[in-house]
């Protein structure tokens, strides 16, 4: 597994362009996150590709080929904190409502829902103890779950940022709620 | 310089004009109608082609044979994706064009308005950078960008996708301003590996693979130097052809599928590969897995994406080829390599005895013959622009070329119909230069159109139809590997002389070799020829690495065939 901070300039279709990158090259994603940074005008994607040290160079060379991407790290060998978020919906009355939330205790996750039948479980953490918690909630029924994917940040100092979003040319035109087009 | 204000327009026009454009190929439509409009007002050459590709291989062959950035145009919907075939053309032998095409008002995005097509989406995948313009003032940046995209680094296609609107509004020009931010376009790679100095200097048997890169850099008197420097013999791509002079002692030919038996044996023998400018592309290395194996191998490109995509590479260096190989040459040493030469060119005699060159005139007519006798009634000066199949092969192999940009081919898309509107760009980049097309009775039917732009624009191309009443290549395959059940390759066409006579264009039948010199000396004195070629019908290519075998198991002339499951 391979894991990239790529920067992004945040345009419409730039996304697009990443994607279409890995499916027509057939690299395999295991993640993609995406969301602003610190920098006005440029995301950050969290990638974990499944591939091996050869197949990462080749996916930071085939990334540095689009313009819209402005830098690419791999931080799989360097030590990082990893995170994913999810909620989950669980089905819990009676008995079980007491055993989930004290479950929900024991993993240090938090409840931010409730109605007469259902409860909604936020957690943070590595995949791994995501799934775990997911696993023991199972046999209450988990009636819903969404994930954000994982993002990744390098610890202790590191440089700041230095790249800059482009100017943003060519972006074509944004449609507004009202149904008309503006440009962007 | 001062401000102007102009509509979008006359700032596409403006700034093209200022990039060094003066001719474009293209077909207009109601989506880019302000932009003819506006472009009666300028220095401009418009090119009308009869169907949107032929406008992209023009521009493509007009950047192959000039090393310029062709430029095509084309109105919105169905003119945009008529391109789609030209543009992945110029992507898969990074050809360096910009395509502008008319977009709908960009308040109509979005709603499947009359002529709407999504042609940014489809063309992401065969373009290095695209652009959906829909206001004025971002079209002056876009073009200068566009082009310093499409030059830079690893050359290729760039659309620019321009709204009605944008076209119409009206802004100041500020061409300053609009000045591409190089630092952001140009991404030079790493390098890594071994010291390439090393193994070059260890090597017994090395071998360079001299591709397109190197002619796309203008790297040729570099790589020459340093082959010579070195005594390390060449081998070339198809698109490498005319990298290095066909009749220097150390250019061994081509490799790879239809490559000369020598160069191919030599390859698999190595101990060292220097690969410059080239992609392992699977028609060259045939099977992977026993490909070079003993060879270490260094790899030079622009683009580091090729780096260990196909073949692992020993030592990676990534920058141009030229400023590569020269930054070598001051710690290369001297090492005797004439046993190696030697050993090469004693299989040469051996192949020298299947080729069909040597086949004295027996009343057939060969396709080979045909190519041979051109090259030397036009004494290897031509261009020669080919189509796709088994004439294209001959001609790599029968008309040696001396100079880079003399052999224009679809290499990487292998893509049929693209010679004779690429020859028409050739020649409007060229006009000095004796243009030749080659081009199958199969292909030339799929772009003959391009006849009437040739006519119209007083272009004198010389177009030549190997004509085999077969779509040859696949007839071969279906020849070797499918029992000769012929599905669909029998071909039929018209009378091409009498074509010719249509289109108001000299024309001639050729059916024994006895006639060919008269014809091409004849052909050669008119503005513009095209001749009809009958000839072997079931002739075959060789020799033939099949797809995906090992690269030394070449089908002869003739010899027992297997089928793989690759292809
Ligand atoms: C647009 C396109 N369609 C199909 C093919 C597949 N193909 C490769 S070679 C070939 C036959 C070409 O026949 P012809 O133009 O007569 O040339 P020949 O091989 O006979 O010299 C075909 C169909 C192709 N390369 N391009």
């Amino acid at each position: 597994m391979q894991t990239f901070a790529v920067y992004v300039d945040n345009k419409p279709g730039v996304l697009n362009r990443v994607s279409s990158l890995f499916r027509r090259r057939a690299f395999n994603i295991e993640s993609l996150t995406v969301g602003h940074t610190e920098v006005s005008g440029l995301s950050r994607m969290t990638i974990v590709v499944n591939t091996d040290e050869r197949g990462a160079r080749l996916v930071e060379a085939n990334l540095y080929k689009l313009l819209p991407v402005r830098r690419v790290d791999n931080i799989t060998r360097v030590p990082t904190i990893g995170r994913d978020l999810a909620m989950i919906k669980v089905q819990a009355t009676g008995d079980a409502r007491t055993q989930v939330m004290q479950l929900v205790d024991v993993y240090r996750a938090r409840i931010v829902d409730v109605s007469p039948e259902t409860l909604v479980i936020e957690t943070t953490g590595t995949e791994d103890k995501i799934d775990s918690l997911l696993e023991v909630l199972r046999p209450y029924g988990v009636i819903e779950m969404v994930r954000t994917g994982r993002v990744e940040m390098v610890r202790g100092t590191s440089q700041a940022i230095t790249v800059a979003p482009s100017r943003g040319i060519g972006d074509g035109p944004t449609r507004t709620a009202d149904g008309g087009a503006i440009s962007v | 310089m001062s401000k102007k204000t102009l509509t979008g327009a006359q700032i596409l026009w403006e700034c093209l004009v200022r990039e060094g454009v003066d001719v474009v190929f293209g077909y207009p439509g109601g989506a880019i109608l302000p932009a003819y409009d506006a472009m009666l007002d300028y220095p401009i050459r418009h090119i009308l082609v009869r169907h949107e590709q032929g406008a992209t291989h023009m521009a493509d062959g007009y950047a192959r044979a000039t090393g310029k950035v062709g430029v095509a145009i084309a109105t919105s919907g169905p003119g945009a994706t008529n391109m789609v075939t030209g543009i992945a053309t110029a992507m898969m032998d990074s050809s360096p064009i910009v395509c502008i095409t008319g977009q709908v008002g960009s308040g109509l995005i979005g709603s499947d308005a009359f002529q709407e097509t999504d042609i940014t989406g489809i063309t992401l995948p065969v373009t290095k950078h695209n652009y959906l313009v829909a206001r004025s003032s971002d079209i002056a940046p876009a073009v200068r960008e566009a082009f310093a995209i499409a030059k830079d680094g690893r050359p290729g296609p760039v659309l620019i996708d321009i709204t009605k609107d944008a076209q119409l509004g009206v802004c100041e020009l500020d061409w300053e301003d609009a000045a591409p931010d190089m630092a952001s376009i140009d991404r030079s790679g790493h390098s890594f590996g071994v010291d390439p100095i090393a193994l070059i200097n260890a090597a017994q048997r090395p071998v360079i693979l001299a591709g397109h890169g190197i002619i796309l850099g203008g790297g040729e008197a570099a790589v020459r130097a340093f082959a010579e420097k070195t005594q390390i013999p060449v081998a070339m791509t198809l698109l490498g052809i005319g990298s290095v002079p066909a009749s220097h002692p150390l250019n061994l030919g081509m490799m790879g599928m239809h490559g000369e038996s020598w160069v191919n044996t030599a390859i698999q023998e190595a101990d060292l590969l220097i690969a410059l400018g080239m992609r392992f592309d699977d028609r060259v290395t045939g099977n992977i897995k026993t490909y070079a194996p003993n060879a270490k191998k260094i790899h030079v490109d622009i683009d580091p994406a090729e780096f260990n995509k196909n073949v692992t590479i020993d030592s990676a260096i990534s920058g141009d080829v030229g400023a590569v190989v020269t930054g070598w040459m001051s710690t290369l040493v001297d090492v005797d390599r004439t046993t190696w030469l030697a050993h090469i060119s004693d299989q040469k005699g051996d192949a020298a005895v299947r080729d069909i060159k040597n086949l004295p005139d027996d009343g057939h007519l060969y396709a080979a013959h045909v190519i041979n006798d051109i090259w030397r009634i036009t004494e290897g000066k031509a261009i020669v622009v080919t189509d796709v199949g088994q004439h294209q092969m001959w001609e790599a192999q029968y008309y040696h070329h001396e100079t880079p940009r003399s052999l224009i081919t679809s290499g990487g898309l292998g893509t049929m119909g693209f010679a004779l509107p690429a020859a028409i760009g050739a020649k409007v980049g060229k006009p000095d230069a004796e243009v030749w097309v080659v081009v199958g009775d199969g292909g030339f039917q799929m772009t003959l159109c391009e006849l009437a732009t040739m006519v119209q624009e007083g272009l004198d191309v010389k177009i030549c139809v190997i004509n085999n009443g077969y779509l040859g290549m696949v007839r071969q395959w279906q020849e070797f590997f499918y029992q000769r059940r012929y599905a669909a390759t029998p071909i039929t066409g018209p009378d091409i002389e009498k074509l010719a006579g249509a289109y108001g264009i000299w024309g001639a039948t050729v059916t024994s070799r006895s006639q060919v010199q008269s014809t091409v000396d004849a052909a050669r004195r008119q503005k513009g020829a095209l001749i009809d070629f009958r000839v072997e019908q079931e002739d075959s290519v060789f020799p033939m690495v099949p797809a995906g075998n090992d690269l030394h198991n070449m089908i002869r002339r003739p010899s027992p065939i297997v089928e793989t499951s690759a292809d």
